[in-house]
């Protein structure tokens, strides 16, 4: 760090101090709070390394004899997480072109017919560029990070009704298919637990980590709007009635 | 909340089309007409009910509220699609002290509440373990527990304010918050029978619902204050909390509290879930998300008044009162202010308070029929947080994050005693 930085920064917090500003990062213990556990290097969060482990576990003395041993053929059979380089993807295989005709039996009536999302339901594509607002759409081929995360939520939650009924070969279409639809893939490019991981996600690089605390500890008591009058920017009753009328106790 | 790809002007439209069947039913539910009563039971005369005996034990086997009570959970049609994968809202207006009754606990659901056996319950410990283990619910019940008081609080609480008021009262603009003892096995008891590998850093909590929702949790959490609850408010934690067990996070975001939890799978690295990348990160307006946060920070809200508790009629003395959190610990002071924020009063904190606990407030207030009051509270936690205003929380943080808003909020108290939810700078 440089001088001059350093200076600016110090006279910054004099300043900040004097009036009365206890700067968020100068709290004993919010870095545990906020962040309660260590980061590999850089400023994005990053899923192809290991995170370092805390420095000091303790543990209390084992008490023996209660639970017992998980076999692996239990494992293997609620073992469905996929993290998002792609660890324990499953063999298997499957197309866009394989995958279209899943899609609109299991898919297309909630999600549509292209991934543009019916009524309320999630869109699965689109929303390209949209994340600077101020209409944000947040799809698999605008917001999601990995590719292999898309599999590992289709698997584990959908056909909605139905979840975990298909096979891995019909997942990975499936998959393949709203890749296919995002542009992401070729419509006969094979997803496997090979290619899938290196599909590259266009907001790959989105995601920071935590950067609360990120507004100051002021509490001014007394003259705190120095003769600003009060004026609404927003009134519900524009909308709604006050009390209970924005939603119901019964099915609608 | 499947909610924020609506927009803003769809969103008022569906409101507006509501809103008159709504009021109907809001006049219909206020105690105005019953304060009247009836006077053949108001003195000097003996009221019916002192003049019969009454049922005896156990009418109900399972005790139920008096039927005059209607205070009720409710959800927003058009917030999402269907109630598979929805929300309630407790009604905070009705409630008293600190803690929800388990039966209107807010709910938040991603594939509908699961009707499980607690017979066939296992929960499975695995991944980087010396030994890996099944538990069932009776092993549970046989390792030491700790109760604890401790609030949950969905991150998107308050989240459908971010570009205005639009709500029509606490329920929904605070409602996703509740507050209850907690009893279960820490997990650095099953952890140690377990053991843990070198390099562990991450585990996955995993539901075993239809939406099989998974989050990563920093291991250093999980070792210091989490634990798998098998009891809420002196009973069985309810179906709609995760019967028969679930994670309790204290201080943090409520889709973390794993519900009907099935598994636990130690790593060395997130996994990056859905519910850590499409949802449940927060989008700044450079278009840069932040992940893994975490902590729902120091937040207050005034539930009497309120939209739903007017002053109609009722000049002169009010009790100001409401309730406080924080993520980060105790509540340490609630300031109130009844003119928009240019004066505020030290309010007094009711015992005990508890570390990431729902505190109430009180204060006195004089209220003068014919005046105009923008009543609001400001809360501080013993991290040293102060409650950000609205304004400062859009300039940090645009409009576009969904989650973790914990704004000073505004109550309009309008000069014939309504109280509005309203914004103001």
């Amino acid at each position: 760090m440089s001088r001059s930085i350093s200076a600016a920064i110090a006279a910054g917090l004099a300043v900040a101090l004097a009036g009365g500003i206890a700067l968020a990062q100068q709290q004993p213990g919010r870095e545990a709070l906020y962040r309660p556990f260590e980061a590999p290097q850089g400023e994005r969060t990053r899923g192809d390394v290991a995170w370092p482990a805390p420095r000091e576990i303790a543990l209390p003395p084992a008490i023996p004899g209660i639970g017992r041993a998980a076999t692996s053929q239990e494992i293997a059979g609620w073992d469905i997480a996929v993290r998002g380089d792609g660890h324990n993807l499953p063999p298997g295989s499957g197309t866009a072109q394989q995958g279209e005709e899943l899609y609109v039996q299991h898919c297309a009536a909630c999600h549509g017919d292209f991934g543009e999302g019916l009524e309320r339901w999630p869109a699965l594509m689109g929303g390209r560029g949209s994340l600077r607002g101020p209409e944000v759409r947040r799809t698999v081929g605008s917001y999601w990070q990995h590719a292999p995360a898309v599999f590992d939520y289709i698997r584990r939650a959908m056909p909605y009704p139905a979840p975990q009924s298909l096979s891995n070969d019909e997942y990975y279409a499936i998959t393949a298919y709203v890749l296919y639809l995002n542009e992401l893939i070729p419509e006969d490019a094979e997803m496997n637990r090979e290619t899938l991981q290196r599909v590259e996600m266009p907001n790959r690089d989105g995601f920071m980590f935590e950067a609360r605390p990120d507004t100051p500890d002021e509490a001014c008591m007394a003259n705190c709007r120095q003769g600003r009058p009060v004026t609404m920017t927003g009134d519900s009753r524009r909308f709604v009635e006050p009390g209970s009328g924005s939603g119901f106790s019964e099915p609608q | 909340m499947t909610t924020p790809d609506m927009t803003a002007s769809r969103r008022r439209l569906l409101v507006a089309a509501g809103a008159g069947a709504a009021l109907g039913a809001t006049l219909r539910g206020t105690g105005v007409a019953r304060a009247a009563g009836n006077p053949d039971n108001l003195p000097p005369n003996l009221p019916e009910w002192s003049r019969t005996l009454g049922p005896g034990v156990i009418e109900e086997a399972y005790g139920t509220r008096s039927r005059h009570e209607t205070a009720a959970r409710r959800y927003v049609p058009w917030l999402t699609q269907d109630r598979q994968s929805s929300v309630s809202f407790t009604p905070l207006a009705e409630m008293h002290g600190i803690v929800t009754p388990s039966g209107l606990h807010f709910e938040r659901h991603h594939g509908g509440v699961p009707d499980v056996d607690p017979a066939d319950y296992r929960l499975m410990i695995h991944g980087m373990v010396e030994r890996p283990l099944v538990f069932t619910l009776e092993d549970l019940k046989r390792l030491p527990s700790v109760s604890r008081i401790h609030f949950i609080e969905c991150p998107a609480n308050g989240g459908m304010e971010w570009r205005g008021a639009q709500m029509s009262g606490v329920q929904y603009t605070h409602g996703m918050l509740s507050c209850s003892e907690w009893t279960g096995v820490p997990l650095k008891v099953l952890l140690s029978a377990t053991g843990l590998r070198p390099g562990a850093s991450w585990v996955l909590a995993e539901g075993g619902d239809a939406s099989h929702l998974a989050r990563s949790i920093p291991l250093r959490k999980l070792l210091d204050d989490a634990f798998i609850a098998f009891g809420q408010n002196g009973e069985a934690v309810r179906p709609q909390q995760g019967y028969p067990a679930r994670l309790v996070l204290p201080g943090y975001e409520g889709n973390m509290w794993i519900k009907w939890i099935r598994r636990l799978e130690v790593g060395d690295r997130p996994w990056f879930t859905r519910w850590e990348t499409r949802t449940y990160a927060d989008l700044m307006p450079d278009g840069l998300s932040r992940q893994f946060t975490f902590v729902n920070e120091v937040n207050s809200c005034i539930t009497y008044p309120c939209p739903e508790k007017p002053l109609r009629e009722r000049p002169g003395f009010v009790e100001i009162s409401g309730l406080a959190w924080s993520g980060a610990g105790r509540i340490t002071r609630v300031d109130v202010s009844v003119d928009g924020g240019d004066t505020w009063r030290t309010a007094e904190l009711q015992g005990p308070v508890l570390p990431q606990a729902v505190t109430r407030f009180r204060i006195p207030w004089e209220w003068q029929e014919g005046r105009q009051a923008f009543l609001q509270s400001r809360a501080m936690d013993e991290a040293g947080r102060v409650q950000p205003t609205l304004d400062v929380l859009r300039r940090v943080r645009g409009v576009e994050s969904i989650y973790h808003k914990n704004a000073i909020h505004t109550w309009l108290v309008d000069r014939d005693g309504t109280v509005a939810n309203v914004q103001i700078d």
